[in-house]
């Protein structure tokens, strides 16, 4: 969250420059104000906590399409994202539907149908203590550093039911079903200070993975690239419609305010 | 095609006669002081962000399913499978917020230049009714997504409804129509949201709009143009026809406005989790409390008041108490002089103090300054000791401007400066 609100705010800008270029004192206070209250509020909610930066780029459609790979190979088997379709999945990803049926719908779905896993909920329970979550909204509740932090995170832990555990979201139910491709990874504890449970320091990979660390970094920031698309579809058309209504508007103002010019010359 | 407009023009008017003279003393003869300056935009925003509201509202309703079963999934399907679903619900949401910028800007604007005090008593009094339907109208239209925060939001500010003495809990309950928010409470919400509310507010504003222009126009001098009128015509010397005038000058305005919302809404839609808070995007779960239940943004200097105060009577007597009191400042503030540019410096430091308790008292609400006494204090800092004495000091301020005010104004400890007999600067 904290990446795309950074990459924004050093944006923004270059177009009140070309505001300013164009409208009077009065209109750059009120750009002033409207800057100080709208665009305050993200800086100040600034992302912090030991949350490492995603860096996901939704725009980038390769980018979409290794995570969905790694997404139906390695998560759907639980995780349903239930909101959305294969057939929007095919249109927005680019692949035809075909091509998403063969390599993705592995439950014997029709292009039409919504992504749901096959696992039953009430043996999932049982299974893992809690039945795994939709992830249609995850992007969206927890933010894409949450969640690219969170697939790095994972660590032994024997006293856990399923040997997992996670500094993230400690506790979690959930085994690292990315460790074929990560690695396993062991902590390191802080001496406890008395009275409370040691913390974990740091974590140190004990066993190589199939992927280098780089390589894994890339592939944790594709799922989180590709959660982040199925969190808000509409955002690749949001963005590319967007630049066109804001120069719109820019234009119109520009007019209404040589109009209003002309108007009130002649007012003393 | 002139020709055809003015017959139709004439056919009206041969019926209707009394639509002429409306339109004259609300647009064309209305006199408005020429010297208006950028806070006397927030009104025609204000009207702007209303219509915006409604007419999103209207193709909201058309796909939002109210109940607990189907809500979240509908506006889902509205952000997903509604043809431009997104952007209307963006256009809806980021509305909401931009109202409450907008409100608030507007309602400072009226306190910087006096603009309650008479003949403008109920201009202000209509005005602070419509923020209060306004409050009403964004708490329900919250709720009515159903995420996690809609529900525990929903359920604190119900709850505090049971402090009521003796009928609290039925009353509770009666609101609810049922033990916790449920289905029962967001189809009624779904009903005062678009129907109940929208009356009222539409109402208030007409009234709030024909009191004003019965009265005319405050001005950035607080000068009444209308004692300087041109002894020939009649009309204020100092005033300007609002239409074309300052329709064409609103439409700057407007289109400048509507540009930081497009910008918002096509690239920040959720500012950071401050428009569209994150735990919204979690179906209600009753079973399941959010790590932090707080109110959106607006209403954070509000609910910052209740949080501070242990008593949990106290806090919201406090809370009610805050807004009832700016109903009040027409008659708290007894200084015969309207604009901030004449009066003391004791009004403008109370006033400027005042403001910014406000936002303090909002950090507060939002859960700011909890984040922020550990960075300030050390790791070790007793966060919310330090936050409930910063509150009450708050506490104290909000409700010691109105006492100061009155004293300040009532006892002649103010020192004016002269108001001129014209207003200064206007025109281009």
């Amino acid at each position: 969250m904290s990446s795309s609100m950074t990459t924004r705010v050093q944006k923004r800008p270059s177009l009140a420059a070309l505001l300013n270029e164009n409208l009077p004192a009065m209109m750059r206070k009120a750009a002033f104000v409207f800057a100080c209250v709208a665009f305050a509020a993200p800086v100040l909610a600034e992302e912090g906590a030991g949350l490492q930066v995603a860096n996901t780029k939704v725009g980038n459609i390769a980018s979409l399409q290794r995570g969905a790979r790694l997404y139906f190979n390695y998560c759907s088997g639980c995780h349903s994202i239930k909101y959305q379709s294969y057939s929007r999945l095919a249109e927005d990803l680019k692949l035809s539907p075909d091509e998403v049926l063969k390599n993705f719908a592995f439950t014997g779905a029709k292009i039409g149908d919504q992504i749901v896993s096959n696992m039953p909920a009430d043996h999932a329970q049982e299974w893992f203590g809690k039945a795994p979550p939709d992830l249609s909204l995850e992007a969206r509740a927890k933010g894409p550093d949450w969640i690219y932090t969170y697939l790095k995170s994972f660590y032994l832990d024997p006293s856990r039911p399923v040997g997992w555990n996670n500094t993230v979201f400690p506790g979690a139910s959930m085994p690292n079903v990315l460790w074929e491709l990560q690695g396993t990874q062991v902590a390191h504890y802080a001496p406890a200070k008395p009275g409370e449970e040691p913390a974990v320091e740091k974590l140190e990979l004990a066993s190589k993975g199939s992927l280098s660390a780089e390589e894994f970094d890339s592939a944790a920031r594709d799922i989180t690239a590709f959660l982040q698309y199925v969190g808000e579809p509409a955002a690749l058309k949001r963005e590319a419609v967007g630049v066109w209504a804001i120069l719109y508007l820019v234009f119109f103002t520009f007019l209404a305010w040589l109009l209003n010019k002309e108007y009130w010359k002649d007012v003393k | 095609m002139a020709n055809v407009f003015t017959a139709i023009g004439n056919w009206v008017n041969e019926r209707a006669p009394g639509m002429m003279p409306v339109y004259r003393k609300h647009m064309t003869e209305y006199y408005a002081p020429k010297n208006f300056n950028f806070w006397y935009y927030f009104g025609v925003l204000a009207i702007v962000v209303l219509v915006n509201q409604i007419l999103t509202g209207i193709f909201l309703t058309m796909f939002y399913k109210p109940g607990a079963a189907t809500a979240f999934d509908s506006v889902e399907y509205i952000m997903r499978d509604v043809d431009w679903g997104w952007l209307i619900r963006y256009m809806h949401s980021t509305g909401a917020s931009m109202f409450f910028i907008v409100i608030y800007l507007h309602m400072f604007r009226g306190l910087m230049y006096g603009s309650y005090k008479k003949p403008r008593e109920l201009v202000w009094l209509l005005g602070m009714f419509i923020f209060l339907a306004l409050m009403a109208e964004a708490f329900m239209g919250y709720v009515l997504p159903w995420g996690n925060m809609s529900f525990w939001g929903a359920k604190v500010i119900i709850s505090l409804f049971g402090a009521v003495p003796l009928i609290g809990d039925t009353l509770v309950q009666w609101i609810m129509g049922d033990y916790n928010p449920a289905d029962a409470t967001l189809n009624r919400f779904f009903a005062l949201h678009v129907i109940a509310l929208p009356l009222v507010l539409l109402l208030l504003v007409v009234l709030h709009i024909f009191a004003l222009h019965e009265v005319g126009s405050n001005n950035p001098d607080g000068v009444e143009i209308k004692k300087k009128k041109d002894p020939a015509t009649g009309k204020p010397l100092d005033g300007i026809p609002f239409h074309p005038y300052y329709t064409v000058h609103d439409i700057v305005g407007v289109g400048f406005f509507l540009t930081i919302c497009a910008f918002i809404i096509f690239y920040q839609p959720t500012v950071g989790g401050w428009f569209l808070e994150n735990d919204n995007f979690i179906q209600a779960n009753p079973l399941v409390t959010p790590p932090e239940i707080k109110p959106v943004w607006y209403f954070t200097p509000f609910y910052g008041i209740l949080r501070v105060i242990p008593s949990k009577g106290l806090g919201i007597f406090a809370m009610f108490a805050s807004i009832v009191l700016l109903f009040l400042l027409p008659w708290v503030d007894r200084g015969a002089v309207k604009s901030i540019r004449y009066r003391g410096l004791g009004y403008k430091i109370a006033l400027g103090l005042f403001a910014l308790t406000f936002l303090l008292l909002g950090s507060i609400g939002a859960g700011l300054t909890g984040e922020a006494i550990p960075k300030l204090f050390g790791a070790s800092a007793d966060v919310t000791s330090i936050e409930m004495h910063f509150g009450w000091l708050l506490v104290l301020m909000y409700f010691g401007y109105f006492i100061y005010l009155w004293v300040y104004t009532a006892f002649g400890f103010e020192k004016t400066k002269p108001v001129p007999e014209r207003v200064t600067g206007g025109g281009h």
